[in-house]
């Protein structure tokens, strides 16, 4: 047992070799290329990309090639990968009502312009295993027809509300403030929901999932309403200090969710709705209705609430939020402890025997002298 | 950059992985063990009035993200578009917005309390001065106690301004708050941290 | 390593953990705030000391790296092997012969040199974690130097156990301001803390703080008049060198109770072994001859 735990190069080196050799599986079944993994995978390929903060497809894949299917493992890749890079800039917002829109919905108007588009989704499949797809080779299904929704004319559900003014209204109170970036300066606390919003957009989906859950069970309650979901490309556009004016980089796909919830108002305030926000990289809803909802819960402070929920607790969230940094810690149990160990077991025998010392001396010696 | 200039700014490190490691040593040993005078040798042709010890270490240590003030008498174009073009810097004309602190002329200088000097709960915000000295000897001059020294260390510095003695009393008794330094001279440097207690 | 910089981090990054390291020094015992990096090692496994020696090792450098007091623990090998590919610099199991040593866990037997630092991986740098979860509280609390929950807490162990109950991250005073947590080390090894002539850096990646205790800086481990600090000591000896003053690992040598005591400084435990120290069962081990050759 003692050779185990000293391991050495060579049990390392066996151990990866070990490793590959699982990841490949039977080299009777063809190889999964990332192209596969990309076109057929490709909302695991969307929360690596989200949750590594790095939009790139092929490297998504790539990584989850790499880490067997293991998303954790896979985000934990691309971050490590990402931190290498070097960065020349910060690009101009995106604006997602400029969105090319593959589907958008609201819960809150029956119809509205630029209409409901469901787009791929699963909300109406029935849950069923479709035996079909076990066999492959077969015929590419044949294209959906296409709708008649127009972009251009798709406006943001909230930002109609905002005219009536019965919806905060989403300003930059600092527009001249460079934005935080939580990658380059440690979080502090109390937090800035710029800082927030990326600490969430990073943070792992099932632990916001679970947050957002508890928000509606009552935790931080809230009271939301899924205002819109859209999902489509938006375009990237960077002003290279030299030209001084937006050059394209290219498109991404994103998913935004705003939330609509309830605000009965303050002293200073009349009533009007509120806003929670998500955004993720590729088609990712219940990552960013979770978000949003989460969002919404972290603003307490700020709207006056009373703050007596985890959801609520800026310090809670966003500490536990990251996946990488969690997984790390929990799974550096596995290393060796036995030198705390070890101190502890002297610690515990000392105590022990100052215990059992103890109890001696409160009994009565013929009782004592039997026992030995 | 400058774009009166001419002639591009002369070099920076021969060799910036390596040459910043080895400044970054040189300085680290100087602040771990106040007193104590290490040699940042590595060549660098840097403009008038920067001593090889401060270029160095501005090369070493600043950046796009930490601005920096420099004194009246360093402010030339050459000096400004050396360290523009090889750190890369924002130069600020306010000495308590400035992370880095370069002072060629101590006489001009301004107090050290003009600098940023942290706070309770973040003391490692405040700045770090790069000063440029006349003279620098490890033996004699004023004697050294605090963390980094085993019993005492002597230091002699020449061209510190009037008064510094009862300044950096001042910014001793900040502590944890108050700005470090760095005394330049040449190739050489010796640091006195917050934590130093200075007597004559 | 093709594509990537010298050890591993970017230049600007390095600059970066340079600054907080220097602040770090500047203000002994305080953790600095630093923009830790994603590393291709796993957060809990020693990215903060990874970061650190990242930002201080040079070509003239000789690293060891030890868990456990141990170089051939596997994650001391990955972490030395990763420094070997990203440096090249030369590496040692010879505590003697190290200019940086990276650990885990322990600080070795061997009294360290003024010509050496030693960096240590921190789990959790702060420490008042414990007593009070939130950044914002402990931040103020070592604003204030208000460090009287902690002297409760040891004293209720006091009361309930008739000693300070705590065998490893035991609390200290660096330089007398600020409470410190020295990394899980075992308390044993707290007075090497003390006014060490070698500079002492610790690193938490997760946690993204650096902090320092400069060379001969008081390091005073808390305690009571009535219960004054003391260190572990074991009735044993070394198994294999016969050392009665190191910090020993106990390890199980059958299913029937059977346990030896061998020191858990794999270098300390060596060189005693090649200098002719011999323990009551030198072989229980099985150890390969070259661990006991000079």
């Amino acid at each position: 047992m003692y050779v185990a735990v000293k391991g050495g190069e060579a049990a390392i080196a066996n151990a990866e070799r070990l490793l590959a050799e699982k990841r490949r599986g039977d080299p009777a079944v063809p190889e999964l290329s990332t192209a596969q993994i990309e076109q057929q995978l490709g909302l695991a390929v969307d929360r690596v990309m989200t949750e590594g903060s790095l939009y790139d497809r092929e490297l998504a894949a790539l990584a989850l090639k790499q880490a067997c299917g293991d998303q954790l493992e896979a985000v934990f890749l691309l971050r490590a990968f990402r931190t290498t890079l070097p960065r020349f800039g910060a690009s101009e917002p995106i604006d997602t009502a400029r969105m090319q829109v593959e589907r958008r919905i609201s819960a809150t108007f029956k119809d509205l312009p630029g209409g409901q588009v469901l787009g791929p989704s699963f909300d109406y499949t029935h849950r069923l295993l479709d035996f079909s797809l076990l066999a492959t080779g077969g015929e590419p299904p044949p294209p959906a027809p296409l709708g008649e929704a127009e972009p251009e004319s798709m406006p943001h559900v909230l930002a109609m509300l905002d005219r009536e003014g019965l919806i905060e209204s989403e300003i930059d109170r600092r527009p001249d403030a460079p934005v935080p970036d939580i990658t380059r300066d440690p979080m502090t606390f109390p937090a800035d929901r710029a800082a927030r919003l990326q600490g969430l957009a990073r943070g792992d989906e099932g632990f916001l999932l679970a947050l957002g859950y508890s928000v509606q069970r009552g935790y931080g309650r809230n009271h939301p309403f899924a205002g819109e979901i859209r999902f489509g490309a938006v375009e990237v556009e960077f002003v290279p200090e030299e030209l001084g004016f937006a050059v394209s980089l290219g498109d991404v796909a994103v998913t935004e969710c705003e939330m609509i919830n309830q605000f009965k108002g303050s002293a200073t305030e009349p009533p009007q709705f509120t806003r929670g926000y998500g955004l993720a990289f590729g088609h990712c809803e219940r990552k960013t209705m979770a978000m949003a909802l989460v969002d919404r819960a972290l603003r307490a402070r700020e709207l006056g609430e009373e703050i007596d929920s985890p959801a609520q607790d800026e310090e809670f969230v966003l500490y536990h939020a990251d996946n990488v940094e969690a997984s790390g810690f929990v799974q550096h149990l596995k290393l060796p402890h036995y030198v705390d160990f070890q101190a502890e077991l002297v610690l515990v025998r000392g105590m022990r025997r100052a215990a059992e010392a103890a109890a001696q001396r409160a009994r009565p010696l013929a009782v004592a002298a039997g026992e030995e | 950059m400058n774009h009166t200039q001419t002639a591009a700014p002369s070099p920076g490190f021969a060799d910036p992985v390596q040459d910043s490691q080895r400044a970054f040593r040189g300085l680290l040993d100087a602040i771990a063990r106040p007193g104590t005078i290490v040699r940042l040798d590595a060549a660098v042709s840097a403009p008038a009035p920067l001593s090889a010890a401060a270029a160095a270490a501005l090369l070493t240590l600043v950046d796009f993200e930490t601005p920096l003030w420099i004194d009246g008498a360093a402010a030339t174009p050459e000096v400004l578009a050396w360290i523009r073009f090889h750190c890369g810097a924002p130069i600020t004309t306010e000495p308590a917005a400035a992370r880095f602190a370069l002072v060629t002329d101590t006489v001009a200088m301004p107090p050290l309390d003009a600098f940023c000097q942290g706070d309770d709960s973040y003391p490692d915000r405040s700045a770090t001065l790069l000063v440029a000295v006349e003279g620098l000897e490890a033996r004699n001059g004023f004697r050294l106690t605090g963390p980094g020294i085993e019993d005492e260390a002597r230091l002699a510095v020449e061209g510190l301004p009037p008064g510094f003695i009862a300044a950096w009393g001042r910014n001793r008794a900040g502590f944890p708050c108050g700005v470090d330094l760095f005394l330049t001279c040449g190739d050489r440097v010796a640091a006195l941290p917050r934590s130093t207690r200075l007597e004559v | 390593m093709d594509g990537y910089n010298f050890a591993y981090l970017d230049e600007q990054t390095k600059r970066m953990i340079r600054r907080a390291i220097l602040k770090a020094v500047a203000i002994p015992g305080y953790q600095v705030p630093f923009a830790s990096r994603e590393m291709p090692l796993p957060y809990g496994w020693g990215t903060g000391g990874i970061q650190v020696t990242a930002a201080i090792i040079g070509l003239a450098d000789t690293l060891k790296v030890i868990d456990q007091g141990a170089d051939d623990t596997t994650n001391a090998v990955s972490i030395r092997r990763f420094f070997a590919r990203t440096t090249g610099v030369a590496t040692t199991e010879r505590t003697a012969d190290a200019t940086i040593i990276q650990t885990r866990h322990r600080i070795p037997e061997r009294s360290l040199r003024a010509d050496q630092i030693i960096v240590f991986q921190v789990p959790i740098p702060e420490p008042l974690r414990w007593l009070e979860p939130r950044e914002t509280e402990t931040r103020k609390m070592h604003a204030l130097s208000e460090y009287g929950a902690m002297h409760v807490k040891l004293y209720e162990d006091v009361a309930r156990h008739g000693r300070i109950a705590t065998a490893y991250d035991y609390p200290v005073m660096v330089g007398g301001r600020y409470l410190m947590r020295p990394s899980p080390i075992p308390k044993f090894d707290n007075p090497k803390l003390d006014r060490s002539p070698a500079l002492q850096l610790f690193g938490a990646g997760r946690e993204k703080r650096i902090y320092a205790v400069p060379p001969h800086t008081e390091v005073y481990s808390l305690d009571f008049e009535d219960h004054p600090f003391e260190v572990q000591k074991w009735e044993q000896a070394c198994a294999l060198c016969g050392a009665g003053d190191s910090f020993l690992d106990e390890v199980i040598v059958d299913d029937r109770g059977g346990r030896i005591f061998v020191c858990s400084d794999s270098d300390h435990c060596g060189e005693r072994r090649a200098a002719g120290h011999v323990g009551a069962q030198p072989d229980a081990l099985g150890q390969p001859a070259d661990k006991v050759a000079p």
